[in-house]
């Protein structure tokens, strides 16, 4: 079947064999290899795209389920020459180290960032609980939340 | 018929009705899973994400299609708190409290909650309408339930005589994103005490002999709370397994059950 989807707002078709997953179809039907394929069962967080609104794991999304979706990966983010403030934060704090997580947190942090501009550490860390890194420990990552804030300020 | 993306509860009933072998796919986050690890092929699925019915909610009856992430602020307080613990923000924002039901995993952290205030599971079928059936009867064993091929589940139902306390609680190996090892929902009002456990059972259970003992004490005693939490650890029927173990799980069940209680007495 063939599915007509929106993504980082370009009207996309695809077509889909199976019950696979959005991510595959992302991944390897359209290119974008921005969002990881980890762990394929949700817990990891590296596949985070923006559906409809929500962050959820591209993963366990049915492409087939898609049609008429609005999907933002991490493309929609930046460039290499030009980054997102949450991007550039994240790179200048340290908060990447094997980069693997580091699509998912960042679709995830700008979205929390869209929606509330000044989280709390706490909001931080619960926006972050389904986006697992194990390299960092995480501080580099609420630094760049921190700096963020207080630029904004600024 | 390989996918039909349902507009309404009708046309997911029809397709139901023709393809008794299709699989609904609510937020995804048990069946795709098992299809991304090829543990399982369906022949054919129906999408239940844009059905709206499903998404309708009140105190007393909640849609199978509401999410985790909206049922975060539900007025049940124990609901509420076991909503916050479901998976990830990202798993909260797709899961739905049908799909929960559906799957019926011994683990499911709705199911605590609508054993403890007896729920009902309203089904619906294209032929034979709404049929409502108590949580007891719906729930058969480990993953299995009694829903017919052409039904759906569309809601959860709960009596109208609610609880004035109910806290929910729940062991895992973490904070975020984590399958219970034990949880537990404890309610008080004046109808008494129930006590409600998941993951200690193939199915969710009511500690029902733990219940009589306490609902014989008007203020209960050091004593009595240690003997209610003996006998919850006493009637829970859990496995080991790769989460856990038998004991652990015995001694988890008593421990929360006991706290739970003593939170609804405060």
């Amino acid at each position: 079947m063939i599915v007509s989807l929106t993504i980082n707002g370009e009207p996309k078709t695809a077509t889909i064999g199976g019950f696979e997953s959005l991510l595959r179809v992302l991944r390897d039907d359209l290119g974008l290899l921005g969002s990881k394929n980890a762990c394929e069962q949700g817990e990891c967080g590296s596949c985070s795209v923006v559906l409809d609104g929500e962050v959820v794991c591209a993963c366990l999304v049915m492409a087939a389920d898609c049609e008429g979706s609005d999907v933002t990966t991490v493309e929609a983010y930046g460039t290499g020459d030009d980054l997102h403030p949450f991007q550039q934060a994240m790179l200048d704090e340290h908060g990447v180290q094997c980069g693997f997580c580091t699509p998912g947190i960042v679709v995830t942090g700008i979205r929390l960032l869209e929606e509330n501009p000044t989280p709390t550490e706490d909001e931080i860390r619960e926006a972050l609980s389904g986006n697992i890194c194990r390299c960092t420990g995480y501080g580099g990552i609420l630094r760049a939340f921190d700096r963020l804030a207080k630029e904004g300020t600024e | 018929m390989e996918f039909v993306a349902a507009k309404d509860l009708d046309e997911a009933l029809v397709a139901k009705a023709n393809h008794p072998d299709a699989e609904f796919l609510a937020g995804g986050t048990d069946l795709m899973v098992e299809v991304n690890l090829a543990h399982h092929r369906p022949s054919s699925a129906i999408g239940l994400r844009r059905v709206d019915e499903l998404r309708e909610m009140t105190d007393l009856r909640i849609g199978a299609g509401v999410t985790w992430a909206t049922l975060e602020s539900h007025p049940h307080r124990a609901l509420a708190q076991a909503a916050r613990t479901v998976g990830s923000p990202q798993i909260r924002a797709a899961g739905t409290l049908g799909g929960n039901i559906g799957t019926a995993s011994p683990a499911g952290d709705g199911l605590p909650w609508i054993a403890a205030l007896d729920g009902t599971i309203e089904l619906r079928s294209k032929d034979r309408g709404t049929r409502v059936m108590p949580w007891r009867e719906f729930f058969v064993g480990v993953k299995r339930t009694a829903i017919l091929p052409d039904e759906a589940i569309v809601a959860v139902r709960i009596p109208e005589d609610t609880p004035a306390r109910q806290e929910f609680a729940k062991i895992g190996v973490r904070n975020a994103m984590v399958i219970s090892t034990v949880s537990c929902v404890v309610t008080h009002g004046d109808n008494g005490t129930t006590v409600a456990l998941g993951s200690v059972a193939p199915t969710p259970m009511r500690a029902t002999r733990a219940e009589e003992m306490i609902n014989a004490e008007k203020n209960p005693s050091e004593a009595a709370l240690a003997e209610f939490a003996r006998i919850v650890s006493e009637e829970v029927r859990p496995i080991t397994d790769h989460r856990s173990t038998e004991s652990y799980r015995r001694h988890g069940a008593g421990v929360l059950a006991r706290r739970l209680l003593e939170r609804c007495l405060s």
